[in-house]
């Protein structure tokens, strides 16, 4: 690229200024608070907007020059992939189900996080975090877009994404993820900012991207990686940003740091839990391995956000009381997970199986001091039973947490050997979480958590099979009924990978691609 | 002492950038990933315009960073000149 660099006739900081100061006036026949109803609930205290400033300084000329560009490339790589068979170039047809993963567990959110930060955009009074705000929102349905372009490729072959938004609005390790996002969006604006600005994009989106997509292009997925680093050179911007926004609102009044730091807390735990789908995809999930989730973690978080947190200490911000649990469980959380996606492959839109040989040797030098001893005798169980057609499908429904609505999987911090088991009466009812952190979360806002939409319940009530079903007849086979309504087929879009017509009709085509048939 | 990083794809215009930071950060060490390079240094990290205009040769604005910009770390101060990253602790 050779762009035109014309001579500038204001400096950086002025042409901010001029683009994003005094396009505000003051309402003279309508109330204020009329106008920013979402402003006050919360109690965060703002007593000057103008203090807010992008450290990029972007303005909205500039925005749409370099947005373009990065567009330009994308499309280019994303038909030079579909044009040259790019799909057939992945390492081995095990690493599409990561993408399966990413079209119907991110994307969706993407598009949510659009409408999230055009929703806060407008109720901020301020101009210049409204028009970081517009930028964020315009960011983020290029996001949802594009991954869909370049998956859409994918689809074309493979099992799985077809139906990626219904699937999830309905399956239900989706509601993790859904959840999350539906629980910012429904805070006030200057909650949304903390979780999704900062605490997401800035704390954690590192573990999600930045791993992931290194290891898509390490796999020959160059669709992915396309699209992966196209969105990441935005989120760039929306880290610096949601730091920015943080250290706004702490300096504004002394009132904002207990606020704020109960924000933290809650949104590093919440998203921590999402994470356990990344930390499998990393561990289990690409065939070719760029670094384990123990040590992206690691670096990302405990390196990354220990230096933020001493940062932030001068304003009273501490680093949040639940990184001491998931330091413990850092040894643990990809080989939970993924033993749990095992048993229920019965009832996912994408294709699990157990390492080799090799892989499990790889588990062992990354987690010396848990795979031997806790998971790799009872994964070569499973295989053993799998060679001898035992392959082992969990028939049962497990018991969510209210919180972060994952299966009650986990262990007890310090103990690997006890799953921890949390409950809370709340008005005559009973309710279960994963650890004392979703615990706490419920405790503060049980309103709030007393309307989620919990998988298992809901097919337990009857609520997730088509329109019409009787479940009283004889013979009645729920997980069929399950299936039908998240509109996967048995057999193709799910169970194991061993079986699975992806791995058959990869093989096939890659042998086409490679000699004359 | 904490650790300030950049990244950015690895690609011919991110070529001359990464060398333009090795020159002006002494304490910067490049970890050449999959498609990618990551920069960390102690501290602060400092990417100067007129660096990278002199091993390009031709003028540069600091501002085309977005485009092969991966991730960051560290609080931001940007002007036509520099774009410095640093922690306050």
């Amino acid at each position: 690229m050779d762009m035109q660099v014309a001579k500038k006739k204001l400096g950086l900081k002025e042409r901010y200024a001029v683009m994003t100061r005094g396009l505000d006036w003051t309402p003279s026949y309508q109330k204020m608070e009329d106008i920013y109803p979402y402003i006050a609930y919360e109690g965060i205290k703002i007593h000057d907007w103008d203090k807010w400033e992008d450290p990029f300084r972007l303005t909205m000329d500039a925005y749409w020059k370099y947005q373009a560009e990065k567009e330009r490339k994308l499309y280019a790589i994303i038909d030079a992939f579909a044009q040259n068979n790019g799909h057939l170039n992945v390492t081995d047809a095990r690493y599409l189900n990561t993408v399966k993963l990413f079209i119907s567990g991110i994307s969706p959110l993407e598009y949510v996080a659009h409408r999230g930060f055009a929703h806060a955009g407008r109720q901020f009074p301020g101009p210049g975090p409204r028009v970081a705000c517009l930028m964020q929102s315009l960011d983020e349905i290029r996001h949802a877009q594009t991954q869909v372009h370049a998956i859409s490729n994918y689809n074309k072959y493979y099992n799985g994404m077809h139906d990626f938004h219904h699937a999830h609005d309905r399956v239900w390790f989706l509601s993790v993820p859904k959840s999350f996002f539906d629980d910012a969006i429904t805070a006030g604006p200057f909650e949304f900012m903390v979780s999704i600005g900062f605490s997401f994009e800035y704390v954690l989106t590192n573990l999600l991207f930045v791993p992931f997509v290194s290891g898509a292009a390490y796999n020959g997925d160059m669709g992915t990686m396309t699209f992966g680093f196209s969105a990441q050179s935005d989120e760039a911007r929306h880290m610096t940003l949601g730091l920015e926004v943080i250290k706004f609102i702490l300096q504004q009044d002394p009132a904002n740091v207990p606020i704020v730091q109960r924000w933290i807390d809650k949104w590093t735990w919440r998203g921590y839990r999402v994470l356990t789908l990344v930390a499998m995809m990393m561990d289990y999930m690409l065939p070719k391995r760029t670094m384990s989730w123990k040590e992206a973690w690691e670096v990302y978080f405990e390196e990354n956000g220990g230096a933020l947190f001493k940062d932030l200490a001068r304003y009273g911000i501490k680093m949040p009381d639940c990184a001491a649990q998931i330091a413990l469980e850092k040894d643990h959380l990809s080989h939970q997970a993924w033993s749990t996606f095992y048993n229920y492959a019965a009832a996912a839109n994408f294709h699990t199986w157990m390492p080799d040989e090799d892989e499990m040797a790889w588990l062992s030098s990354k987690y010396p001091e848990s795979y031997d001893k806790y998971y790799r005798p009872r994964m070569e169980y499973w295989r053993e039973e799998a060679a001898k057609g035992n392959r082992f499908y969990n028939k049962t429904l497990p018991m969510l947490c209210q919180t972060c609505q994952i299966p009650m999987i986990f262990t007890e911090p310090g103990d690997p050997t006890k799953l921890c088991y949390r409950e809370v009466d709340y008005k005559g009812d009973k309710y279960h979480f994963c650890s004392d952190h979703c615990k706490k979360i419920f405790e503060d806002e049980p309103e709030k958590y007393v309307q989620a939409w919990l998988p298992v319940h809901q097919i337990y009530q009857g609520n997730c099979f088509p329109e019409g079903t009787d479940p009283t007849v004889e013979g009645f086979d729920p997980l069929a009924a399950v299936l039908k309504y998240y509109n996967l087929e048995f057999g193709r879009d799910n169970l194991d990978f061993e079986v699975s017509e992806d791995r058959k009709n990869f093989a096939e085509w890659r042998g086409q691609a490679t000699k004359n048939v | 002492m904490s650790t300030v990083f950049i990244a950015l794809q690895t690609n011919e215009d991110t070529r001359p950038i990464v060398e333009a930071i090795v020159q002006d950060n002494p304490s910067a060490v490049v970890n050449e990933q999959p498609a990618m390079v990551k920069i960390d240094a102690n501290d602060k990290l400092v990417v100067r315009r007129e660096t990278i205009e002199e091993l390009i040769g031709r003028p540069y604005d600091l501002q085309e960073l977005q485009i092969n910009l991966i991730t960051m770390s560290g609080n931001l101060d940007q002007t036509d000149d520099e774009m410095v990253l640093y922690w306050n602790a």
